[in-house]
């Protein structure tokens, strides 16, 4: 009985969360950050930190409103500006967002990677320091892992930090930063122990991007477009308090970190699968032609529906990992290694079923679905690469799910 | 639609996984085969399903069964597969005792359902007449006659149909072959006159029949559900068979998925276990995720069949592609990785493979169904 009128009170305090919630969008969210909004109205991609600009001031609003709840991570104890709010209010929230169509207010890695591993991690001073920064968007982060010599093997790093008494004195050079050249700080793994063995000389370290000897060059895609950079350090000076976890540890948070980065970015290709407007069932009923709405070409239909019955097959394997509750270590790579092939897979189909246009570039002779597609489809091949190649996602299901011996 | 199994479908999965190994290992499969029985399954293994009253579980309680789901039933038919148990609960614990519940008129359901929950009784359903899956190429007909119907014609691939007591069998009733209409469901016994039952024998050395009628007279209460519904009943029917047996397959494919390993981390050849060799650790690990893919997409169809969703079908059609094609991987690779081992028969490993080949055609290709699904989805 008891058990019972619990369940009763959660639900009326649900129900009453539901619509305070729905009260405050309704006078909080701007009318252009939600479904109906005027097409005339630029769309900003929102990712916040010192440099940000705007070409709608209500982007500016709604990821300001949205950071002062809390609610960029709702999850997030308040005393670290956090929403502090139950799984079942987030859901609530949720829904709620989704009824209005909320955009999102804010895209950002140090909501994605860092703010998870400076919970666990982090003193209770950095995580106050810097995890209210991440929440209102006013801090933007980017990663340094990879280097030059240390790709897949990102152990073998050699970017060093040594120690000059109150400081670290950084040396050396990280690629593929992630829009390094807009973001404000940078969380990077160095070497702190020369002598130990790899893995045990490594340490992450928070660094300042406007420390001077920090600078940024981008590089240009086969996309044609520069998401990443090369990061150069030469003798930044950066205090001992912003160490994350112990001397020599940093290993063991790159890994948890990792996960966290797998996991959204096979979310990412699914979630693109699903929502986006690139259909692929469209675009091949546009370029090939329907009849009595079945794809009018044999071969064609049938390699999409292949591709979408996996596609649903994956979709309900996440789910099953979150009905689970399950530990994300175990699944994070097969989730990696299966997302971004999956996606890989359908913009090789989409180009495909474009026929010519599916490799349109530039000009006016084509449209921007064409164009953007094309770019889309060679972004793709990145996804498989960057977090960890899928051969090294295969060999980490191999040796740690599989129990299969080392060489 | 929550995809975790409930603690008393877990329970009956571990009460069926230990059942498997403890009463029907796959060597009792092997002597079955060797000694050409013609069931091919066995009678006492069966007794004690039926006392675990395993066939009663799609069977409303008023009938004297549990009403515990195609989940339930699922998690058993996987667990049994993967020591390749044979016994007719598929073929009468899912197909005959689904259509029956659902279709059967009351006389039908006090008639039979009772007997298969106590297993007086086993059924089979006779659909194919084409050598691919196709319910409407149906020819087989039942012309009305002044007692009822008269059956004449040919059922081909008729699982447990060399054993069974009762048949189901799908006929038509009017139009012609490939037409969706026109056709209804029977129900009769087995050995009434008219009936031959000629056994075959298919590489995976299972019961079934192809089953031949000749001017068969049933009289009027034999048909199951209306006139010329079939053409959606029998699919109802199908669907639920189709998940089932993505089930079973799925218990095929990972207990050689699991077998395989083992394996792997045995053999040594050039002084190392061959398991350690990442040209083998990559493609254990592709099919690992292949697998996973299957427990989510047959789990996600059990549960749209107990709640009776409107993704039923296309999820029906799924659970069966994904299994069909994830078996299909693991059981070429099982043979390829045992190596020479791996093409003898003294080694269980072949038993997969041609088990395998057989469930693929049962009821749909992985190819049927994703044909299927394309035209479910709109494409």
């Amino acid at each position: 009985m008891i058990l019972i009128k619990t369940n009763i009170n959660n639900m009326a305090n649900l129900d009453k969360f539901r619509e305070e919630t729905k009260e405050w969008l309704d006078k909080n969210c701007p009318p252009s950050m939600r479904s109906g909004a005027d097409p005339k109205i630029p769309v900003d991609e929102v990712w916040g930190g010192r440099n940000a600009e705007y070409k709608n001031p209500e982007s500016k609003l709604w990821l300001d409103r949205m950071g002062e709840k809390g609610w960029t991570m709702p999850t997030v104890p308040k005393e670290y500006g956090g929403g502090g709010l139950s799984k079942d209010e987030v859901k609530v929230l949720n829904e709620e967002l989704f009824r209005i169509g909320a955009k999102q207010p804010l895209l950002s890695f140090g909501i994605w990677m860092l703010a998870p591993v400076l919970l666990e991690y982090g003193s209770e001073e950095q995580k106050k320091e810097h995890i209210p920064k991440i929440i209102k968007g006013e801090i933007r982060w980017c990663q340094g892992y990879s280097e030059p010599g240390s790709g897949s093997d990102l152990a073998s790093l050699a970017t060093k930090a040594e120690d000059i008494g109150e400081k670290f004195l950084v040396n050396g050079q990280k690629v593929w930063t992630s829009y390094a050249d807009k973001a404000d700080w940078i969380f990077a793994l160095v070497r702190t122990g020369p002598k130990e063995p790899k893995h045990d000389g490594i340490s992450f370290l928070l660094i300042d991007m406007a420390t001077k000897g920090v600078s940024t060059k981008p590089i240009t895609l086969i996309s044609g477009k520069s998401p990443f950079c090369e990061t150069f350090f030469d003798n930044v000076e950066v205090p001992k308090g912003n160490l994350i976890g112990e001397l020599n540890a940093g290993w063991t948070i790159a890994k948890k970190l990792l996960q966290h980065e797998r996991a959204f970015i096979s979310n990412f290709g699914l979630a693109a699968g699903m929502g986006s407007k690139r259909d692929i069932v469209s675009i091949a009923k546009k370029h090939l032609g329907e009849e009595n709405g079945k794809i009018n070409n044999g071969f064609y239909r049938s390699e999409i529906s292949s591709h979408k019955i996996k596609e649903h097959a994956f979709g309900l394997t996440l789910k099953r990992a979150g009905d689970e509750g399950g530990k994300a270590s175990a699944t994070a790579s097969m989730f990696k290694l299966y997302g971004t092939e999956h996606n890989k897979k359908r913009h090789e189909l989409m180009v495909a079923a474009s026929g010519i246009n599916g490799v349109a570039w530039d000009g006016d002779e084509f449209d921007d679905n064409d164009k953007n597609l094309t770019r889309a489809w060679l972004r793709t091949k990145g996804n498989s690469i960057e977090g960890g190649t899928s051969e090294v996602q295969l060999n980490v299901i191999s040796k740690r799910v599989l129990g299969l011996p080392s060489q | 639609m929550k995809l975790v199994l409930s603690e008393e479908e877990q329970f009956l999965k571990d009460t069926a996984k230990n059942f498997a190994e403890e009463r029907s290992p796959i060597s009792h499969f092997r002597s079955l085969r060797d000694n050409n029985d013609r069931k091919l399954w066995d009678k006492d293994i069966w007794s004690e399903m039926v006392k675990l009253g395993w066939p009663g579980i799609l069977i409303p309680e008023e009938f004297g069964g549990s009403n515990f789901g195609v989940t339930g039933i699922g998690v058993i038919l996987q667990e049994c597969a993967k020591t390749l148990t044979p016994s007719p609960l598929f073929a009468t614990g899912v197909l005959g005792a689904y259509a029956i519940s659902e279709f059967g008129n009351d006389e039908q359901k006090n008639n039979y359902l009772p007997k298969i929950v106590n297993g007086e009784i086993t059924t089979a359903l006779a659909v194919d007449e084409t050598s691919h899956h196709d319910p409407y190429a149906t020819e087989l007909i039942a012309k009305k006659s002044n007692s009822g119907f008269t059956l004449s014609g040919k059922k081909i691939f008729v699982i447990d149909g060399a054993s069974a007591d009762l048949l189901i069998v799908l006929a038509r009733t009017s139009g012609s072959k490939g037409d969706s209409t026109g056709l209804s469901l029977f129900i009769m016994d087995s050995n009434q006159s008219g009936i031959e039952a000629k056994k075959l024998d298919m590489a995976d050395s299972r019961n079934y029949a192809n089953i031949y009628f000749n001017d068969v007279s049933i009289d009027e209460s034999s048909l199951l559900g209306d006139l010329e519904t079939a053409g959606e009943t029998v699919e109802s029917i199908l669907d639920i068979g189709r998940i089932a047996m993505s089930a079973e397959m799925l218990g095929n494919a990972e207990s050689a998925f699991e077998i395989t390993l083992d394996y792997l981390k045995q053999r040594k050849q050039f002084g190392a276990l061959i398991g350690s060799f990442q040209a083998l650790q990559h493609r254990a690990a592709e099919m690992f995720c292949e697998i996973e893919l299957t427990k989510s997409s047959v789990l996600a169809a059990m549960r749209a069949a107990d709640e009776n969703s409107n993704e039923l079908q296309r999820l029906s059609s799924l659970s069966k592609t994904v299994a069909g094609e994830t078996l299909h991987l693991v059981s070429n690779e099982a043979i390829q990785m045992h190596g020479g081992i791996g093409v003898t028969d003294e080694y269980d490993i072949g038993f997969f493979l041609k088990r395998a080949r057989v469930t693929e055609q049962i009821f749909g290709s992985a190819k049927y169904h994703t044909e299927r699904y394309a035209n479910l989805s709109g494409f």
